[in-house]
């Protein structure tokens, strides 16, 4: 706790002392990371080079690829990552935060270091490019549910169904996709059905004062045996008119999908993630710049407050919640007319709950949360990729990660993490 | 329980009061972040219970009735699924203004059909040559509830702790992979093998619940986000191990599968080999909902950590202390868990194991658990019904095709609707409770009184 005892001086009045913490956590975590990788990397040299393919064969402007040394590039990025964790060492002892920009640097020069490691001496090369693709198509789902997460959770209403939303989402798409042959039609499909879960949890929320974590956890599993029995009931004897949707193709954009390295990355996609771009810059600003922003924080922060300047409660949540829901439901959408064109039982494979330790990881602010979920992604991807190196590092804990960094951060290694004060409780008049 | 007031200035005003509230004010933003775990209560009262503790209370105070009809309703809603996926009552309906009957029968048949079957495959099978047959079903309803049963215990204990065990799945795996670790070479007779593979499996469940307990008596993290998030470490784990040569993997193979349990390990069956689904392991069951009960409702033990339910405040003010409680209770909640994994590989599939061996029961649980209202008999009736229901969804599945889903369709409304019993009571017309009635007619009077007051002024 921050804050002393008050102490009340002679003429009435309450002081606080204000006691200064040194946040020593985030230091501590990055100089771990460093300890555990120079571990790494003195106990199993890297021998040879490391091969970057940095464009794919079809790009306009031809970049080849790149052979590096492997033992000074590891080792000279190493260095860089321990100068800059001890130089958020020294930040801490002043009382000063971590600045975002160097746990960014330093995450992907550990990551460079890492990857260098790991292909040092293999035939195949580091697709560069494809690496950074897939772990933003990976991405699209997780940065979709956990933008409906944040949107839940800054209203006050806690979402533990993000799981259901993107399967029923990801199953009304294909029927909708499947019926007219057009994905966009799958994509209103897939908002219903995000929109349907979430206003059965509004209702038994908002109206009904139910748990919401009861809730979200039941939702999830009515929802997966809803969608298992409709798909063995009906889909599977119909699989060609109802479960062969129409994917979305990618398409590359003019001019910037040239630029080298990131315009094939960033521009050469399916229309779900320039979709994302707008929602994510959309939905970051009017968060914190808008009057639906303030409203929707105020009623998550303190309803009461927010009551009594006149600001209706129950419905602002309802109505955001509902947002939320389709927004996650585009990311159900995903699943089906982007990943593999047709339906299957479960196959969301517990990506909503990734997408939900995003939200949390992501401190319930859209741009972290959607950062989050790209490194989720990219963690996702990467185990394909060390799968082809012939890396010793099982897959399995690559695919870990992104749970084993959520317990991390909500036990407090990752800062301060503080939910929205009225996150979960309902809120009842009077 | 005593509301001890710490020794408050007798002559505390309405400005000290006000004084207080500011001063509380100012630290609401880090009590809510402790979840008012570590705010102490200076003055006056108890501070209320967190939400979260009044959910629990509500959902055990619920009535018979209301569960009676969330179960009618559920069965109706599920009912009502399996007649519009007929293809018979699809096909009638293509022509159901011409005659509306025809539809009307195939539903009612598609819908009679389904439950009969359903009953034929969980309780008592009429068609049977010999009563051993004709009660084979309910032998294999008891099989599928032993386990689940055995996880909802644990869920249940700990929402009387106010704690939300949604990690059953995750402490059911690491019981299996550890009693696999550490018992599957041993090669003992069966009356040290099997207890000692049980043992075992039961603490690798109780430390995966002992994790998150300890996490959050430490940390205030909530339990809800690391038990989700330690299911799929376990789940991952798990799946590395059965396919590592090194670790789990059944030698000679290359699948990604364990060795099968050890003979000597394996529950033999209660009442011999032709009711192979009834084994030992359902009186074990039975055995762990009297020690949950006792240790719940009659241990001086179970007395601290109920009260902690109730609420951890004034726990806390009565010199219980809350954390140790938390660690506790998921310990306990681990080992039960850690029991159905047991169960899981001893008596339900014997012949080896993958990430997969926990079938759901662990979310299941979670449905049973709220059935039967967190008590332990009621958690052992909710496991009956819930095993039923999966016994009888195969025979459902063979004799009708009706696809097994619709099971977990049924458990999840019947949990929906126990949970908001206005709800239920909305759609079959019933009076409002006393607490509600009470309530309007408090707010009636308070309504009456300032009319009154207005105009006496």
């Amino acid at each position: 706790m921050t804050i002393a005892e008050a102490q009340t001086a002679e003429d009435g009045t309450i002081q606080h002392a204000v006691v200064r913490v040194r946040k020593l956590k985030v230091p501590i975590t990055l100089l771990a990371i460093v300890a555990l990788l120079g571990l790494l990397f003195l106990l199993a040299p890297a021998h040879g080079d490391t091969s970057y393919r940095l464009a794919e064969s079809g790009a306009a402007i031809k970049l080849g690829s790149i052979e590096v040394p492997a033992q000074p590039a590891i080792w000279i990025s190493w260095t860089i990552a321990l100068l800059l964790a001890l130089y958020s060492l020294l930040r801490a002892f002043s009382y000063r935060p971590t600045p975002i920009w160097l746990s960014i640097v330093y995450s992907i020069l550990a990551m460079f270091a890492f990857l260098t490691w790991s292909g040092a001496g293999s035939q195949a090369a580091v697709p560069v490019v494809g690496l950074l693709a897939g772990s933003l198509s990976l991405a699209v789902p997780l940065i979709f549910g956990a933008l409906g997460g944040v949107i839940g959770e800054r209203a006050g209403v806690v979402n533990v169904a993000i799981e259901g939303q993107f399967l029923l989402g990801a199953f009304t798409a294909t029927v909708l996709g499947s019926l007219t042959k057009n994905p966009f039609v799958g994509l209103v499909g897939a908002m219903i059905g995000g929109i349907l879960v979430a206003s059965v949890l509004a209702v038994f929320a908002i109206k009904y004062i139910v748990e919401q974590v009861i809730v979200g956890v039941v939702l999830n599993v009515l929802v997966s045996g809803l969608t298992g029995f409709l798909y063995t009931a009906v889909l599977a004897d119909n699989a060609g008119a109802l479960n062969s949707p129409t994917p979305f193709k990618p398409f590359a954009i003019p001019i910037l999908s040239e630029i080298p390295i990131i315009g094939p990355v960033l521009f050469d996609q399916t229309f779900l993630v320039y979709l994302m771009y707008v929602v994510v810059a959309v939905v970051s600003w009017a968060l914190y710049r808008t009057r639906w922003g303030l409203r929707l924080r105020a009623v998550g922060e303190h309803p009461k407050a927010a009551d009594t300047v006149g600001i209706k409660v129950n419905p602002t949540r309802f109505w955001n919640l509902l947002l939320a829901g389709a927004i996650a439901g585009i990311g159900g959408a995903y699943f089906t007319l982007v990943s593999v064109p047709n339906f299957t039982k479960d196959m969301t494979a517990g990506l909503g709950f990734i997408a939900l330790a995003a939200v949390i990881f992501g401190r319930w602010d859209p741009i972290r949360a959607t950062l989050a979920a790209l490194l989720f992604g990219f963690a996702q991807n990467l185990q394909n990729l060390l799968n082809v190196l012939g890396t010793p590092i099982p897959s399995e804990f690559m695919l870990m990660l992104p749970y084993v960094v959520t317990i991390l951060a909500v036990v407090g290694f990752a800062g301060q993490i503080r939910a929205p004060a009225a996150d979960g409780k309902p809120y009842i008049k009077g | 329980m005593s509301t001890d007031t710490p020794s408050g200035a007798p002559d505390a005003g309405a400005e000290s009061l006000a004084l207080q509230s500011e001063a509380a004010a100012q630290t609401a933003a880090a009590k809510t972040a402790a979840s008012g775990l570590h705010g102490t209560p200076t003055q006056g009262d108890v501070p209320p219970p967190p939400r979260q503790n009044l959910v629990i209370r509500d959902i055990m105070r619920g009535s018979v009735v209301t569960t009676i009809l969330a179960i009618v309703l559920a069965m109706i809603v599920g009912g009502i699924l399996i007649a519009i996926t007929d293809p018979a009552v699809q096909k009638a309906a293509g022509y159901f203004f011409a005659r509306p009957s025809d539809t009307i029968v195939a539903a009612w048949n598609a819908v009679v059909g389904a439950y009969v079957a359903l009953f034929q495959g969980s309780i008592i099978n009429f068609g049977a040559s010999s009563f051993q047959q004709a009660i084979l079903p309910f032998t294999s309803t008891l099989g599928f509830a032993a386990p689940l049963t055995a996880a909802a215990l644990g869920v249940a204990l700990a929402f009387r702790v106010g704690l939300f065990n949604i990690g059953a799945q995750g402490q059911m795996l690491i019981a299996c992979a550890a009693s696999a670790l550490f018992t599957f070479n041993l090669g003992l007779p069966m009356w040290l093998q099997l207890p000692i593979t049980l043992v075992v499996g039961i603490i690798g469940g109780a430390v995966w619940g002992g994790i998150v307990g300890l996490l959050k008596a430490r940390t205030g993290a909530h339990e809800v986000i690391l038990t989700i998030m330690l299911n799929y470490i376990a789940f991952y784990l798990v799946s590395w191990m059965v396919r590592t040569p090194s670790m789990l993997q059944k030698p000679g193979t290359n699948q990604p599968i364990s060795a099968p349990t050890p003979a000597n390990a394996v529950f033999p069956p209660l009442f011999g080999p032709q009711y192979p689904q009834l084994t030992w392991a359902f009186p074990v069951v039975l055995l762990a909902t009297l020690i949950v009960w006792w240790l719940i409702e009659r241990s001086s033990l179970g007395f601290r950590m109920r009260a902690v339910g109730e609420n951890p405040n004034a726990a806390r003010a009565a010199g219980i202390s809350v954390p140790r409680m938390f660690v506790y209770a998921m310990l306990f909640a681990g080992g039960l868990a850690g029991l159905a994994g047991m169960i899981q590989i001893q008596s339900t599939i014997t012949s080896g194991f993958d990430a997969g061996i926990h079938a759901g029961i662990g979310f299941d649980a979670i449905t049973v658990a709220l059935l039967g209202r967190s008590r332990a008999w009621g958690t052992l009736f909710a496991g009956l019904l819930f095993g039923a229901l999966k016994a009888g969804s195969f025979t459902m599945q063979a004799m009708q095709g009706i696809p097994v889903d619709i099971v977990l369709v049924v458990q999840s409304l019947i949990v929906l609707f126990i949970a908001a019993p206005p709800l239920v009571r909305a759609i079959f017309f019933l009076p409002k409770t006393d607490a509600e009635k009470k309530a309007i007619a408090v707010r009636k009077a308070t309504k009456k009184a300032a009319k009154k007051e207005a105009a006496a002024a």
